[in-house]
């Protein structure tokens, strides 16, 4: 697939919600850098691992209230950026942002497995910090922008190699093997 | 227990025995849970790491099997003694990179392994030779009620055990299973049964783990999906998968002996004979010749050897264990030289 903005092949695909329209973009490495100079900040590890983004769009409003975690001081951006929360009371501090983002990991956000045999209720633990618990953002957003990006990860570039070879293109699948092989680079062990 | 002991035998899980043991290396399942009353470990302070352990290590040390425990602090450990661990499926290769205020709890059979601070306080795993993750969930699942009875678990009745990512949420559970999957690569079937194992929200992994390739046609399937099914249903889908996976394996072998036999056979020799006469061999080469002699000892080419003997060199011929068992540091040349005598000790020895 060729850029929309130029003839080079297009890397980042953007879904853009605005209005309730959809609007799909296919851009170059290049093209979509000059489209969002802010995108490395915008997509975050949280995102990346599930391969979506429109939840953490609603939040920056929130948290300019000040809606970090009351226990660990984590805010919501931070997770955003690392992928991992501070501590359990996260999950009660960004309650309403993780519904959708836990459906959206595993499909359903209704735990159906085991208890543990002694259960330390999370609000008394907690009782020397107050913990506010709201199911619903008190502040309202207007979400006009969802970018949706398609990341690119050894397997997705390991599918589209072998789509290359399928079509015979040995020299699109070239470059597809030495850009798995520069991205797992260090990531292997055990083998010499 | 002494590290140095260990480097000439393997644990339990690799005995080579159990359900399906011709395609099934071994059954893995890990627990994630994390302590109520701390920070999780990215957030904790030297102190709550310290603390964190002592509470586990105490939990574990009242239990009846205690006495079959090793408790280790990474950081008494060097880094070689840390590999040694890792070659052995026992934690992961981020837990022995960042050895402070880490730990690990070993069972003597090496079934049962604990690591300690990971990404989560505890990563409870249990793994057994063959296609058993019945057992191998009734195993963990007692190990876990007993903990639980003696630390506070982090747990909201709605969302399940929490964990640092929230991908683990839920019951925080993965399950993984160990295949050899020689055929289904050589009939180039093995893309179509990936991209299906993918669309079914399974992953699949290589020999070593996370961010491994699959060398020596070896995959490590497990679930990603922790949260909306129970522990038992989850079991229940890869136990699924897995059996269409072992049949389209079993299928494929059988179709290489009736159509290709001669070819087979070439190449499972040929593999036996560099094996057994090298001088000197990369762990990778390695990995990829046993791979066809084990296929040979599957399908009756090769009969003098047995599955314990193969999964003990697929464990002792990687880096920190030549250097266990010559006592020594090795460079890459010197590794290699011995990595074949320790083959040629073990396959000739058989013979």
């Amino acid at each position: 697939m060729k850029c929309d903005k130029c003839t080079k092949k297009a890397t980042v695909h953007l879904t853009e919600i605005v209005d309730g329209k959809v609007m799909e973009m296919h851009l170059c490495e290049e093209c979509a850098r000059e489209q969002s100079s802010h995108m490395e900040q915008q997509f975050g590890l949280a995102d990346l691992l599930a391969g979506l983004t429109d939840f953490g769009k609603q939040v920056p409003e929130v948290q300019k209230d000040g809606s970090a975690c009351p226990k660990c001081g984590l805010t919501y951006e931070d997770f955003r950026k690392f992928g991992r929360f501070g501590c359990a009371d996260c999950y009660i501090a960004f309650k309403a942002q993780l519904k959708t983002l836990l459906k959206k990991i595993h499909g359903s956000s209704v735990h159906l497995g085991k208890k543990p045999l002694m259960i330390v209720p999370i609000d008394d633990a907690s009782s020397d910090t107050a913990v506010v618990v709201e199911d619903k953002p008190t502040v309202k957003v207007v979400v006009k922008t969802v970018p949706v990006l398609v990341v690119e990860t050894p397997d997705t570039l390991r599918h589209e190699m072998r789509k290359a070879i399928e079509r015979e293109d040995f020299e699109e699948a070239a470059r597809l093997r030495d850009r798995i092989r520069d991205m797992e680079e260090g990531g292997a062990h055990g083998a010499e | 227990m002494e590290l140095n002991d260990l480097a000439h035998h393997t644990g339990e899980w690799l005995k080579g025995t159990g359900p399906y043991a011709n395609i099934v290396l071994s059954s893995r399942i890990r627990l994630a849970r994390n302590l109520r009353t701390f920070p999780f470990t990215n957030k904790a302070s030297k102190e709550d790491l310290e603390a964190i352990m002592a509470s586990i290590f105490s939990a574990f040390a009242s239990e009846a099997m205690a006495k079959e425990l090793t408790f280790f602090r990474l950081n008494e450990l060097d880094n070689t003694d840390r590999q040694f661990l890792v070659e052995r499926h026992l934690m992961s290769h981020d837990h022995a990179s960042n050895p402070q205020g880490r730990g690990l709890v070993v069972s003597k059979d090496e079934s049962l392994s604990v690591m300690v601070n990971e990404e989560d306080h505890l990563r409870i795993q249990i793994m057994q030779s063959g296609f058993n993750m019945a057992s191998t969930w009734e195993a963990v699942d007692r190990v876990d009620n007993a903990l639980s009875q003696k630390l506070p678990y982090a747990f909201l009745p709605e969302w399940g055990f929490l964990t640092a990512c929230p991908t683990n949420t839920g019951t925080a559970m993965r399950g993984s299973v160990m295949l050899h999957l020689p055929a289904l690569v050589m009939t180039r079937q093995i893309t179509k049964v990936l991209d299906a194992i993918a669309k079914l929200s399974f992953a699949s992994r290589g020999f070593y783990g996370e961010g491994t390739q699959a060398i020596g046609n070896f995959y490590q399937i497990s679930n990603q999906v922790s949260l909306g099914h129970s522990e038992t249903d989850i079991i229940q889908n890869i136990n699924g998968l897995i059996r269409q996976i072992i049949e389209q394996e079993e299928q494929a072998r059988q179709a290489l002996l009736v159509q290709n036999r001669s070819t087979m056979e070439d190449k499972v020799c040929r593999a036996w004979g560099i094996l057994k006469n090298a001088r000197t061999i990369s762990s990778q080469e390695t990995i990829e010749l046993l791979s066809m002699v084990r296929l040979g000892v599957d399908v009756g080419i090769i009969q003098e050897l047995d599955h314990k003997t193969l999964n003990e060199l697929f464990i002792m011929i990687q880096p920190a264990h030549l250097q266990k068992i010559e006592g020594k540091k090795l460079n890459t040349f010197e590794r290699d030289t011995k990595r074949a005598d320790v083959i040629r000790g073990k396959l000739n020895g058989k013979t």
